[in-house]
Order: structure tokens, then C-alpha cells, then sequence
């Protein structure tokens, strides 16, 4: 019963493909796949874009949408149909090639990247060797599409946020890497799937997830840090820092090229959870193993959804934070922490089992942390406030 | 050589003739881009999984927007009057053709001394890369990783504030 669960969605997907002739069955079988996450994960965006607005409201002390529907659960609809009817606005000076396909390439890429995401036992799409490098490699090229998006606009504001964005995201790209890298050292593979397994083990009832171990918790919370930034979230979200540039890259986009932005920010926060979720969360396992009957899918996308709403608790608590801070934040304080996370992963690796590679590795990156607090709280100048660029 | 091959090869070549022949120089950088994964697409097609990652990722995330960059920031996206093409169009053509030919020769000849191989194309996974690039090739890697180290820290000399005496 459990077994049959667990695995719904592979029985029903063998179910429905039986129906057909065996020559078609491989390939109608991974059209049916993508149907389904092409489907699902626009729906999801549907529900967080919803949690997003209600949530949003009560931290600011408001009630957020309550007009559509009982308690506004049809808000999104609303907005989907609004969107679809709006009118399609090109400014006359756009390169008009450039800018229908910069939306078309976002929304392509982003959904490229669910392919290889374990999203629950025997649930890959495409179970490859190189999955995790085929996921960063497709998350790179969503850079190019930002920046045909700001180019092509010819407008100042729009071309400001995507340089602003692209410079961002190839800063931020760096820490993600390298705290991932970890990941890759202590498990020795790049499948997601080989990933997961590695994390799916107990001990005294407790999983072997990478996040409760000292280089997996630091290495956690910069890729956290990462995503937050690589996917342009507050208090990140320069780019499109509405007080400074408008709407930033996606300025003169209207109707529903910009639902489309719209719809591959959340979903690049959908797949970017779910990479972390596989990385340092220990992907589709459970978090006891007592637990063990419940399937593995509702871990995987439970574990997602705490994800966005950490998102978006974060936005409604930080501040926005200024570009050159941003760039400091980057390339000063988190590119070598991950560096030294790095060494502390290698450590933990070569120190074998044991209770002296807790104490060694855990000491490490507390000095390493608290030091670095402290000194920092030294050096901290309170006084008249200095402006640096605006002399 | 089967279908997917011929269409791949000619995305590649649409898109390298593009990056030459189309006036405005971010839409050569596009098109660039586009023969970029062209590559990429050649190099999975031979099941060669990381070359063709690695080339998306370095290729398509780094270089391509480090081209886009570099002509945003020099003031030359404007198309001139007089069009982009040089006038001393012909010696790079024949230097660009006797590159190819170099290039060509050397792979035509390579095949001869390899030992001939039957049957289907080993599987290489990704730890045999790692492997070979940590054990045989450590130090050519090496070697690669210190100049991108010195050109890096070039990077940020040429880009340091000049020091507060030179005002």
C-alpha cells in the first residue's frame, strides 16, 4: 500500500502509456513527464504568488487580496486572465526579435532545469551523470536572457537593471558553485540522484542529511544566500528596484511577456529550492525515519514550499540593500567563506569517522565565523553617515 | 552522421555566418551565442555529456555575456556609418583559412596514428575526467589555472584606484 503511494504518479504514467502501441510508449511517456511539470509548476507559482500577497499583507499590516473569491483564493486567476487580455506593447524603438525571444529563452531555460530535479523516488525525468552540471550550465544562460530583455527595450531604465542583473547574477553565481561543490566532494558524484541517496540513511532514527553537518550547515546558508541573490529576490532585488529603475529589465514589457517574467522568476525560486532542497536537505527522504511510510513526494515538495515561504518571509522582513554593498557582500564576506568551506568539507572527508572530525571541522568555521564577527564589529566606524558616491 | 547531426551542424554554421555578416554588433554577439550552442549540442550529440555542459556553462554563462559587456561599455553598439566590414577584408580571410587548414590537417592526421577502433565509442563518465585531470593531466591543469590566476589579478590591478598621491 505504501509502495503503491510512494509511487503513484511512475504506476499511473505506466498505466495511461500501456494503452498505447510499444513503439510510442518511451517517447509518449516522457511527453507525458514534461506535461505534467510544465503543468504543475505554473500552478504552484498560482498558489505562492497568492501566499506571497496574503503573507506580504499581514507582515506589513494589511489583509492583502480578499475581493476574488472567498478570502481572494481567486486572486491569481484574476490576475492570469488580466494578463492574458492585456494589450502586448513593443516600444517602436525596440529590436523587436530580441525582445519576443528574451521572455521565450527565460521561460525555456528555467523549465529546463526541472528535467534532472529528483522530485521523489524514481521521479527524474532525465537521470543523467552530469545532472547537477547540466542544471548549473542551463541556470547560466539565463543571464543572456536578462540582458537581451534590458538591450532590446531601448530604454535607460531597462538597460540599467540588466546591467545591474547580470552583473549580480555572475557574482553570485561564484558562491553557489563553490557551496554546492561540497556537496559533490563529500558524496564523490554529480547525479542529483546519487545525492539524494547518499543523504537517505539513518542513524538512531535521524537522517544523514548534509545540512546537520558543519561544512553542510555553513554551506547551506551561503547557498541560501545565493539563490536569494541569483534569483534577484529581496533583499537582493536591485534589479529591479522599482524606487531607483521602474521595473528594471522588464520595464517596457506588458501583458503577457511579462506574466512570463513573472512566471520564470518563481519558477528559477521553484527550481533553485528544489536543487538546494536535493543538495542539503536530503532531497525526497524523510526527516525520520519513522516517517519512512510517508511518500516521497510530499517530502520533496513540502520541503519546497517551507522553502518559498522562507522567500518570502525574508522579503517582507530585510531591506533592500545598495549596489556597491551588494558587490562587497559578494566578493569580501561569502566567496571566501565558501572557499573555506571547501577546505572544511576536504577535512571532513580525509578525517574519516569519527567524533574528531565534528570537533575539528565544527571549531573551524566557528573561529573562522565568530572571528570574523568580531573584527568586523571592531572596525565598524558609528558616526555621521559618509557618503561614498554621492559626494 | 544522421539527421540530428546535419541540423545541429547547421544551426552551428547559420549561427557563426550571423555573428560575421549581421550589422549590429550585440546581435553578432547574439548570434555568437547561438553557434556557442550549436557546439554544445555537437559535443552532447557525441555523448560527450561534460564537454558540452562545461561549454554551456563557460561558453554561454561567461563569455558570451563578457562579449555583450565589453561593447556595452566601449561605446561601440552604435553601427557605423560606412558598415562594419574592414577593409582589408581579404588577408583575414586568408589568415582564417590557413588556420582551418592547419587545424584540418592535424585532425585528418591524428585519425591515421590513433590505434583504429571498432565497434561503438567507449562511455566516459565524469569521474574518469576527474580522474584523468588529477592523475595524467594535473599538470596542464595546473598550468591553465595559474595564468587564469595571473590574469585575474591583472584584472584588478588595471582596475585598482589609483593611489591618493597621484591626485
Amino acid at each position: 500500500m505504501f509502495e503503491t503511494l510512494d509511487q503513484i504518479f511512475v504506476l499511473l504514467r505506466h498505466w495511461l502509456v500501456g494503452f498505447l502501441p510499444a513503439a510510442w510508449q518511451p517517447a509518449i511517456s516522457v511527453v507525458l513527464s514534461v506535461a505534467v511539470i510544465v503543468g504543475l509548476f505554473p500552478a504552484l507559482f498560482a498558489l505562492t504568488v497568492l501566499l506571497e500577497r496574503k503573507g506580504l499583507g499581514r507582515i506589513q499590516n494589511r489583509i492583502g487580496p480578499n475581493r476574488v473569491g472567498p478570502f481572494g483564493i481567486l486572486q491569481p486567476v484574476a490576475d492570469g486572465i488580466k494578463s492574458l487580455t492585456k494589450e502586448d506593447i513593443v516600444p517602436t524603438s525596440a529590436d523587436g526579435v530580441v525582445h519576443f525571444l528574451a521572455p521565450v529563452v527565460l521561460v525555456v531555460a528555467v523549465f529546463l532545469g526541472f528535467a534532472v530535479l529528483p522530485m521523489g523516488r524514481n521521479m527524474t525525468l532525465v537521470n543523467m551523470d552530469a545532472s547537477l552540471l547540466f542544471y548549473f550550465a542551463i541556470g547560466a544562460s539565463t543571464e543572456l536572457s536578462v540582458f537581451m530583455a534590458g538591450w532590446s527595450s531601448r530604454n535607460k531604465y531597462s538597460l540599467l537593471g540588466a546591467m545591474r542583473a547580470v552583473a549580480q547574477m555572475i557574482s553570485y553565481e561564484v558562491p553557489l558553485l563553490l557551496s554546492s561543490v561540497a556537496v559533490v566532494m563529500i558524496s564523490g558524484s554529480l547525479s542529483l540522484n546519487k545525492i539524494v541517496e547518499a543523504q537517505n540513511q539513518y542513524t538512531w532514527g535521524l537522517p544523514h542529511w548534509y545540512i546537520f553537518t558543519p561544512w553542510g550547515f555553513a554551506g547551506f546558508v551561503l547557498y541560501a544566500i545565493a539563490t536569494t541573490a541569483e534569483t534577484n529576490r529581496s533583499p537582493f532585488d536591485l534589479p529591479e528596484g522599482e524606487s531607483e529603475l521602474v521595473a528594471g529589465y522588464f520595464t517596457e514589457y506588458s501583458g503577457f511577456k511579462f506574466a512570463l517574467f513573472f512566471l520564470g522568476e518563481y519558477l528559477a525560486m521553484f527550481s533553485i529550492s528544489g536543487l538546494g532542497t536535493t543538495l542539503f536537505l536530503g532531497g525526497w527522504s524523510a526527516p525520520f525515519s519513522f516517517l519512512g511510510w510517508v511518500p516521497s513526494w510530499i517530502w520533496f515538495f513540502g520541503k519546497l514550499l517551507v522553502s518559498m515561504c522562507v522567500f518570502i518571509w525574508i522579503r517582507g522582513t530585510l531591506p533592500r540593500l545598495r549596489q556597491d554593498q551588494l558587490m562587497n557582500f559578494a566578493w569580501k564576506f561569502v566567496l571566501p567563506l565558501t572557499m573555506l568551506n571547501l577546505f572544511d568539507a576536504a577535512l571532513w572527508h580525509f578525517l574519516g569517522d569519527g567524533w574528531a572530525r565534528w570537533v575539528v571541522c565544527s571549531a573551524i568555521l566557528a573561529v573562522a565565523y565568530v572571528g570574523m564577527a568580531w573584527v568586523g564589529m571592531r572596525t565598524k566606524h558609528f558616526g555621521a553617515r559618509s557618503y561614498r558616491y554621492a559626494e | 552522421m544522421s539527421f540530428v547531426f546535419y541540423l545541429l551542424a547547421a544551426l552551428t554554421i547559420a549561427g557563426g555566418l550571423a555573428a560575421v555578416l549581421l550589422k549590429n554588433t550585440v546581435h553578432c554577439a547574439l548570434s555568437l551565442t547561438v553557434a556557442f550552442a550549436g557546439l554544445a549540442l555537437l559535443y552532447l550529440e557525441l555523448d560527450a555529456q561534460f564537454a558540452g555542459f562545461a561549454q554551456i556553462l563557460v561558453y554561454i554563462g561567461a563569455v558570451a555575456i563578457l562579449v555583450v559587456f565589453a561593447i556595452l561599455l566601449t561605446k561601440g553598439s552604435e553601427t557605423p556609418k560606412d558598415g562594419v566590414y574592414s577593409k582589408n577584408w581579404f588577408v583575414g580571410l586568408v589568415i582564417a583559412a590557413g588556420v582551418f587548414a592547419v587545424l584540418g590537417w592535424a585532425v585528418l592526421q591524428s585519425a591515421a596514428v590513433l590505434p583504429h577502433q571498432t565497434g561503438p565509442a567507449p562511455t566516459v563518465t565524469v569521474l574518469q575526467i576527474g580522474n584523468a585531470l588529477m592523475g595524467r593531466y594535473v599538470l596542464p591543469l595546473e598550468i591553465v589555472a595559474l595564468l587564469l590566476t595571473a590574469a585575474l589579478i591583472g584584472a584588478v590591478i588595471v582596475a585598482m584606484h589609483e593611489k591618493e598621491s597621484a591626485k
